[in-house]
């Protein structure tokens, strides 16, 4: 039992940050008051995703993915590329979708005042 | 040398399995749509609706050329950019996915038909982003469905959210705010069924779903298949609005404009669980999950949950479009029903039913979107006596409202009817009384709205202004609506002998097909 706690910390502890990091990200999203702190915890929550793929797609002392003669042919020698770019468009995708959050976010603040979600819901409930 | 090598063995794999364009062409009007639309809109206007209109009709051609071609010679696939599968993209195109895929863009075109003169009346000034964003919506809800990539779907699924997004937030002051929640809500789910992904790569080292299939169907129960298995039907739940995560959408639906709820209420969370479909039964070993390890009995009692609350929540509401939005939380449980059961009768339900509410709802939305523009009427006690005098729209909302309710011949009896064959298969004697009963529930609020409508007079004091048909080509998609729900029930053994038997998962048949 010792030794798994061991091994966990000591060689998979970027999986454990990823396990915080998720239960940061959901406690902020649904605990928050505050809709941009809503909108951070979504952003850190998908950050873990992205860091799930990295951490597990990592070698230790290979190489970029090109073929080199002096490595030769073994896969141990060359990194997976693959994790790599499906998370840079994993970036993409979560950058798009914070720009259409934050222009709500003024449209929001723009037309009630506040971002606060508590005030928002005593307002909403006020207006017809 | 290896590149020759690479391009025969690219060949000889388009020979092998039936290789066509066809799916890339149901994509591509969409995609040059979304590039010229608000780049010739800037310039002229008046360009951006036809522009939109000719793609989304081109898109409904090549939707149902693919549909008969994947009748005809099976599964139809087309390798992105020459990378060979596994390791490149693929669209892949079967019987559901072709079926699938028309079902969307004909809605789509009937809903852009209608959408012409209803977004001049309702946002004058910004037709061009809102034709924009309706194409990318459905560039992401085609490309869902036409992919054979798990990655690629995440992606597309992104793209139709974005457009979800966009076009929720316009309409009524408070629609911002139920975006925005939306949006929270929308990322987990996508973020959940990304997690899914991740681990099946993690085992399979393969994002090809054909492959991963494969690969996983030796591999027996798994701990981290199970857990990828839960991640994607959290995530997809939360996207499709299955109990108890469908709190997000009433508000959505009630805020966004009318053209905006009538082009996403149909379908987006329909794709959803065509997505939950195709991951249960095609990528994972459905027979084990569902059956053997009772993930479908959750889903399943989940879903006749979600029937109840929101078929009683939709009896207690006062506006027409939030009575809508809650029976669409009671309809597409339906869809998990069908899914939970696991077998080939449920199943077959519940793929009709992705067609049949699709076709019901968007009617709907079109007639309380047209009432609305007409006559400011919002709240159901101002629909008295409109029934007279707005007899075009009200002919279409009444063929509508008995396929909701589920009258025979019109489709909506017969995807229940498939519902409940697979329960008394199943020998689920209770399932089968609830799937029956909740049919009465639909019953209460359809009917109590339809004597309004025909019956009641109204006073003096509150006869609306302007109560009178709206012009033809608002009226033109409600009456196919309204028509189509009735040709869909009488033909619908047509779509379950010739569509759907061939769309069923590996293993399971059809009896007396």
């Amino acid at each position: 039992m010792n030794d798994i706690f061991t091994t966990l910390i000591a060689e998979r502890w970027a999986y454990l940050l990823t396990v915080v990091m998720i239960i940061i990200g959901l406690h902020a999203m649904m605990m928050k008051r505050n809709l941009v702190k809503k909108l951070i915890g979504m952003n850190i929550f998908q950050g873990a995703i992205i860091l799930l793929f990295i951490v597990h797609a990592y070698k230790f002392g290979a190489s970029v993915p090109v073929h080199d003669a002096v490595l030769g042919d073994h896969p141990e020698a060359y990194m997976n590329p693959i994790p790599h770019g499906l998370m840079l468009t994993a970036i993409v995708v979560s950058v798009a979708t914070t720009g259409v959050a934050l222009a709500l976010l003024t449209l929001i603040y723009r037309r009630f005042g506040t971002i606060d979600e508590i005030e928002l819901l005593q307002k909403l409930r006020e207006e017809p | 040398m290896s590149g020759a090598h690479g391009a025969e063995a690219v060949v000889d794999h388009a020979v092998s399995m039936g290789q066509s364009h066809l799916p890339i062409l149901v994509i591509l009007p969409l995609l040059l749509g979304c590039v010229l639309v608000p780049g010739l809109g800037l310039w002229r206007r008046r360009w951006a609706y036809p522009l939109t209109l000719v793609a989304f009709a081109l898109s409904a051609y090549f939707a149902f050329r693919t549909l008969f071609a994947v009748l005809e010679g099976g599964p139809l696939h087309y390798t992105l950019a020459s990378w060979a599968p596994p390791v490149g993209i693929e669209l892949a195109v079967d019987a559901l996915g072709a079926f699938v895929a028309a079902v969307v863009s004909i809605i789509a075109l009937l809903v852009a038909v209608y959408a012409g003169e209803a977004v001049r009346r309702e946002n004058p000034v910004r037709e061009v982003p809102f034709f924009g964003m309706m194409l990318v919506l459905l560039l992401g809800l085609t490309g869902m469905v036409l992919t054979g990539d798990l990655f690629n779907l995440y992606v597309f699924f992104e793209v139709s959210s974005l457009g979800g997004y966009s076009l929720m937030a316009i309409g009524h002051k408070k629609a911002p705010i139920s975006a925005f929640r939306y949006l929270i809500m929308g990322t987990l789910g996508a973020s959940f069924y990304l997690m899914g992904v991740g681990y099946l790569y993690l085992l399979t080292g393969s994002l090809n779903m054909a492959d991963v299939a494969g690969i996983i169907s030796t591999m027996g129960l798994n701990p981290a298949l199970l857990v990828s298995l839960v991640m994607m039907v959290v995530g997809l739940g939360l996207k499709m609005a299955l109990f108890p995560m469908h709190l997000w959408l009433p508000d959505a639906y009630t805020y966004a404009s009318s053209t905006s709820t009538a082009i996403i209420a149909p379908i987006m969370t329909k794709i959803s669980a065509y997505v939950m479909i195709r991951m249960l039964f095609f990528v994972y070993d459905w027979d084990l999950f569902l059956n053997v390890h009772h993930i479908g009995d959750i889903i399943k009692w989940l879903a006749i949950a979600g029937v109840f609350v929101g078929s009683i929540m939709a009896i207690g509401q006062k506006d027409a479009k939030r009575m809508l939005a809650y029976s669409s939380v009671a309809q597409v449980a339906y869809i998990g029903v069908g899914i939970g059961m696991a077998n080939p009768l449920a199943l077959v339900g519940a793929m009709l039913h992705i067609m049949n509410h699709a076709a019901m709802k968007s009617c709907l939305f079109l007639v309380t979107g047209s009432v609305a523009m007409q006559t400011g009427a919002q709240r159901l006690k101002d629909y008295a006596g409109l029934g007279r005098r707005m007899p075009w729209t009200f002919a279409g909302f009444t063929f509508a409202a008995m396929a909701m309710v589920g009258l025979p011949p019109t489709n909506g009896f017969f995807s229940k009817w498939y519902l409940v064959l697979g329960g008394i298969e199943d020998g689920e004697w209770p399932m089968v009384g609830l799937i029956l009963a909740s049919s009465l529930l639909t019953a209460v609020y359809f009917f109590r709205l339809l004597e309004r409508v025909y019956s009641k007079v109204p006073g003096e004091e509150q006869k609306p202004a302007g109560a009178e048909d709206p012009s033809f080509r608002m009226r033109l998609p409600i009456l196919l609506l309204g028509v189509g729900v009735l040709v869909l029930g009488l033909f619908n053994a047509w779509f379950v002998s010739r569509v759907l038997s061939q769309a069923l998962p590996h293993g399971m048949s059809l009896p007396g097909f």
